[in-house]
């Protein structure tokens, strides 16, 4: 057993434990474990992908697993991990395991919350650590499925109608992803003369231009959707709205990272000269998701159609600084989807912790909250300072990067559309800073709110464990970046 | 005559064994002995399965007419194996007051149509195919009427009726011109003699169509919905599964040997087909709500994946097609078998019965969730790979908008199979269906079928089995 296939194994594993546990206790025991055990695995990968690394090894993917699945369709189960996945596992592992303590008391029907979490963290983790296309497309249509019971069983408001619009825009996406991967598996042989949907090997094969042009658009868009690229963005904020805490959480945090992962491994690395000639149309969408998606904040009320348009503008930003095709770009999209993923998994957290408290979301009804709840709303300042870009923490190195980055490219168009999404920096701070001033300065709105309780201390495990992680970004970018530049080297040759 | 020509015939001859131990156990044993009738003649018929997967000398008999490959060995096992689900997921409905005194009659006429499938399917010439589709087709009309004191069972058996006979009558207006072109009936002659000519044209497409009835695809699907919902549960399981999935086998082979050289001209045809299959399966189901009317239109819809593979014309659509027939046969016995035991204990079969049934009979809520969502091709149930094997033999063939339309219409499919699972889970419900205990034999298939939906897609083992069977 090699050691990248524990990542999914144990979610697995967690699975079976789940089964005879009898009372709510249990179910948080296992829950418990088994993400502390997948956490320290994905500490563990990071120290020994570093190890590795410095001991010489250059190989595009380490730890690398192939067993022969399907010998007629050369389909294989292969895993390995590059820089980016090694950070991206980092990121999935903390936010599932933070997601466990912001769900403590999940109720109803606790432990099929779980079993449905977790298996949808199986489906997380398995597409990150794939190299086959086909043992990809599985994974990541597993995480899809149980977000609609999640949402649909769980969630809050309008939850069936988000539930629905989310899991078919997603499945929409994968659809068209589908067909993306039958044309490179189909233009895959190259010299060989042997198909394959190994990622190594296609990018070694090289597709055909023709072949390229026609199938690009469809990977890119098919994972662009989860990267909620404008105008596929809109089932993003009725889902997250009505999703429970740990469910917004992951999948804000994580899941929406699937796409821009996906766009970047499979869309560009595989398709290169495609990527170069259709950026453009591409940039263009992603331009506006970042402008729209901040203005859509500005003028929302519910706290957390906020964050979830507030995720289409960042999650805008990875995609948009994956099509600039540079170096400096490309690092600081990695670095804004695990600055974003963080964030965001901390804003949720904390909206649910509020809401659990207050029983509303909306911002007009709540009020000074900072000296009654001071814990969770300092939390609240530092996610909005971090998410609006301040110096110190994760989200200023993430944008200075992209923008940085996207500056280098010399003409009109490019350096329009850098300005224009700089932009979004801007009207980030007016709704932040808004939603801040608004919920936890000023009068108390509500006298029921004078009686809350401040944070319990499982509450108090997942907001600490997210923000070490982002202020350790912030202060520390270079440990970040150093794992994923050898990967970013490798692929920006072109 | 050589008697060695029934050599090859194994299956069909245990077939018969079994068949008529359980007429001389119908007819002769004394009331106290036919308690036993269930599980005796599941037993024999579970024999017969096991016994069709022991190695088997392949070739043809009687000069040709009948042929033996290892597709066709395949197939029946496959046959078999939902057969028997279907033989398991009886019990319940038999052991009614009304239908069980003719128990051994279900059985007998059931086993009837699967040795005329039998036939159908490892013919080699067109006189011996006409035989077994007979054969398949008519004791199917009385096993729709069987429940013959329902109104609607009676109708739906009338409706089948007429629409076999209809159908049978396309497909022998349609070898009349094959004859009279070729003057043979043999598929290896003629296969030699078929090119595209306007008569050939005409008679592959009367051929064809008597085909299409049998399968439910558009535009001759219109008897599908009113035949599943009037013909008993456990009927419709058995006609929406075993039945097609050997039409689809007959359909491949006459299209791929016979008209093989007119491969333009089916194509083209079968591409429509195959679209509007699946767009107004899929549009028609989302309206339904009596849940047997659902499963019908959802599968016209799979019917249309089915003819997919079909359309590939590869060695790989000949396998992505069986291995799609048998994911779907799990898919759809296990739909079935749970709409049947609600449907024998309760009587309800609308989809607002099933509001709150996870509450109340989680096991059965469970197991209706996992065989939808392989029916709308979600991993890592079985159906995500069927219909990803069925897509990729299709783009190989480059049908990439075929393709892309097809899996737009999986969203479709999946919103309505969605539609379900929200009725379990999701919806509340003041008086839902109440707890019960199904029967034992009921169990037992939904087991099979559970266990077959996660293993046959994750091991690879079963498709690389049906890929390297050739016809």
């Amino acid at each position: 057993m090699d050691f990248l296939s524990f990542f999914v194994l144990v979610p697995l594993l967690m699975l079976v434990c789940f089964l005879p546990c009898k009372n709510i206790r249990q179910i948080r025991a296992v829950a418990v474990v088994g993400s502390s055990i997948l956490l320290g695995l994905s500490v563990a990968l990071v120290f020994m992908f570093i190890g590795e690394r410095t001991a010489g090894n250059t190989a595009e993917m380490l730890f690398i697993f192939d067993r022969l699945w399907f010998p007629s369709l050369n389909i294989h189960y292969s895993v390995g991990v590059d820089g980016i996945s090694v950070v991206m596992l980092l990121l999935s592992s903390v936010i599932v395991f933070t997601g466990v303590f912001a769900s403590w008391n999940q109720k109803p029907l606790t432990k099929e919350f779980f079993m449905w979490l977790i298996l949808l963290a199986t489906g997380v983790f398995g597409f990150f650590i794939s190299v086959d296309l086909f043992t990809m497309l599985l994974f990541y249509e597993v995480a899809l499925i149980p977000m609609y019971l999640l949402i649909g069983v769980w969630g809050t408001g309008k939850k069936e109608y988000s539930a629905m619009k989310l899991t078919l825009m997603l499945m929409g996406g994968s659809a068209l992803m589908m067909v993306g991967i039958f044309g490179i598996y189909f233009n895959s042989a190259g010299d060989v003369g042997m198909y394959t949907f190994n990622l190594q090997e296609i990018a070694q094969n090289g597709i055909p231009i023709e072949a390229q042009r026609i199938f690009f658009p469809l990977t890119f868009i098919g994972f662009g959707v989860l990267g909620a690229m404008f105008p596929f963005h809109t089932w993003s904020p009725d889902g997250h709205a009505s999703a429970p805490t740990a469910v917004s959480m992951l999948h804000a945090g994580v899941l929406m990272k699937l796409g821009g992962y996906g766009c970047f491994r499979v869309a560009i690395s595989l398709m290169p000269e495609a990527a170069h000639e259709q950026a453009w149309f591409f940039l263009i969408l992603t331009g506006i998701s970042v402008v729209y998606g901040a203005f859509g904040a500005c003028a929302q009320k519910d706290l957390k159609y906020i964050n979830a348009y507030s995720s289409v503008s960042h999650c805008g930003l990875v995609l948009f600084a994956i099509l600039m095709l540079n170096e400096t770009a490309m690092t600081g999209a990695i670095m804004q989807m695990l600055s974003h993923g963080l964030m965001t998994a901390l804003f949720f957290a904390l909206i649910g912790m509020i809401y659990g408290r207050t029983h509303t979301r909306d911002i007009r009804e709540m009020g000074g909250l900072m000296r009654i709840i001071p814990f969770l709303s300092v939390s609240y300042v530092i996610a909005g300072l971090a998410s609006l870009g301040l110096p110190g923490f994760s989200g200023f190195v993430s944008e200075m990067m992209i923008f940085v980055g996207s500056f280098q490219h010399t003409d009109m168009f490019h350096r329009a559309f850098t300005i224009v999404a700089c932009s979004s920096i801007v009207i980030t701070a007016v709704y932040i800073l808004r939603v801040v001033g608004k919920i936890l300065f000023g009068g108390v709105q509500n006298e029921h709110h004078k009686t809350l309780t401040d944070a319990t201390w499982f509450e108090k495990i997942a907001v600490v464990t997210l923000i070490v992680c982002i202020t350790g970004i912030g202060f520390f970018p270079s440990f970040v970046s150093d794992i994923i530049k050898d990967s970013l080297t490798i692929m920006t040759n072109w | 005559m050589d008697l060695s020509n029934y050599l090859l015939m194994k299956q069909e001859m245990s077939l018969m064994v079994v068949f008529l131990i359980l007429i001389v156990y119908d007819l002769f044993a004394s009331d106290n002995l036919k308690k036993y009738f269930q599980p005796v003649a599941c037993l024999l018929f579970l024999i017969h399965t096991i016994y069709g997967f022991f190695p088997q000398a392949t070739g043809t008999s009687f000069a040709g007419m009948y042929v033996c490959s290892g597709a066709v060995i395949s197939m029946k096992n496959i046959l078999n194996v939902g057969v028997l689900l279907v033989l398991l997921q009886s019990n319940g409905w038999l052991s009614k007051e009304d239908t069980s005194f003719k128990r051994g009659e279900f059985f007998m006429l059931t086993l009837l149509t699967l040795f005329g499938m039998y036939l159908m399917i490892s013919s080699g010439n067109f006189i011996l195919f006409y035989i077994g589709l007979e054969t398949a087709s008519l004791p199917m009309a009385a096993l729709a009427a069987f429940d013959k004191y329902k109104k609607n069972s009676a109708e739906a058996g009338a409706k089948y009726i007429f629409n076999a006979v209809f159908s049978s009558a396309c497909l022998l207006f349609g070898l009349s011109f094959l004859y009279g072109a070729c003057g043979t009936f043999y598929f290896d002659d003629l296969a030699n003699c078929v090119y595209s000519t306007p008569l050939l044209v005409m008679s592959l497409v009367f051929i064809s169509v008597g085909l299409f009835f049998k399968i439910s695809l558009v535009p001759f699907h219109f008897w599908t919905a009113d035949v599943y919902q009037g013909a008993p549960t456990n009927v419709t399981a058995y006609l929406s599964t075993i039945s097609k999935g050997a039409a689809v086998f007959a359909l491949m082979t006459i299209l791929y040997k016979v008209f093989g050289t007119m491969f333009d001209e089916w194509g083209k045809m079968l591409w429509w087909i195959v679209l509007i299959s699946i767009t107004v399966g899929n549009l028609f189901a989302m309206r339904q709500t009596d849940l047997k009317r659902f499963l019908a239109f959802s599968s016209v819809s799979q019917a249309g994946y089915i003819a997919l593979a079909v359309l590939a014309y590869s060695p790989e659509g000949l396998s992505s097609m069986m291995f799609y027939v048998l994911v779907y046969i799990f898919s759809n016995m296990a739909a079935f078998g749970v709409i049947n035991t609600i449907e024998t204990k309760t009587g309800k079969v609308e989809m607002s019965d099933y509001n709150g049934l996870y509450k109340t009979n989680p096991k059965l809520a469970l197991a209706m969730m996992i065989a939808l969502f392989s029916l709308g091709g979600i991993p890592p149930l079985a159906g995500f790979f069927s219909k990803f094997f069925v897509f990729t033999a299709a783009a190989a063939k480059g049908e990439y908008l075929l393709v892309l339309l097809a899996l737009l219409n999986t969203i479709i499919s999946l919103y309505y199979y969605l539609l379900v699972v929200r009725a379990m889970f999701i919806n509340p419900n003041e008086t839902p269906i109440e707890n019960f205990k199904s029967d034992g034999y009921m169990k037992i298939s939904l087991v099979f079928c559970m266990v077959g939906l996660i293993v046959v897609g994750l091991v690879s083992g079963f498709f690389e089995h049906l890929s390297s069977v050739n016809f």
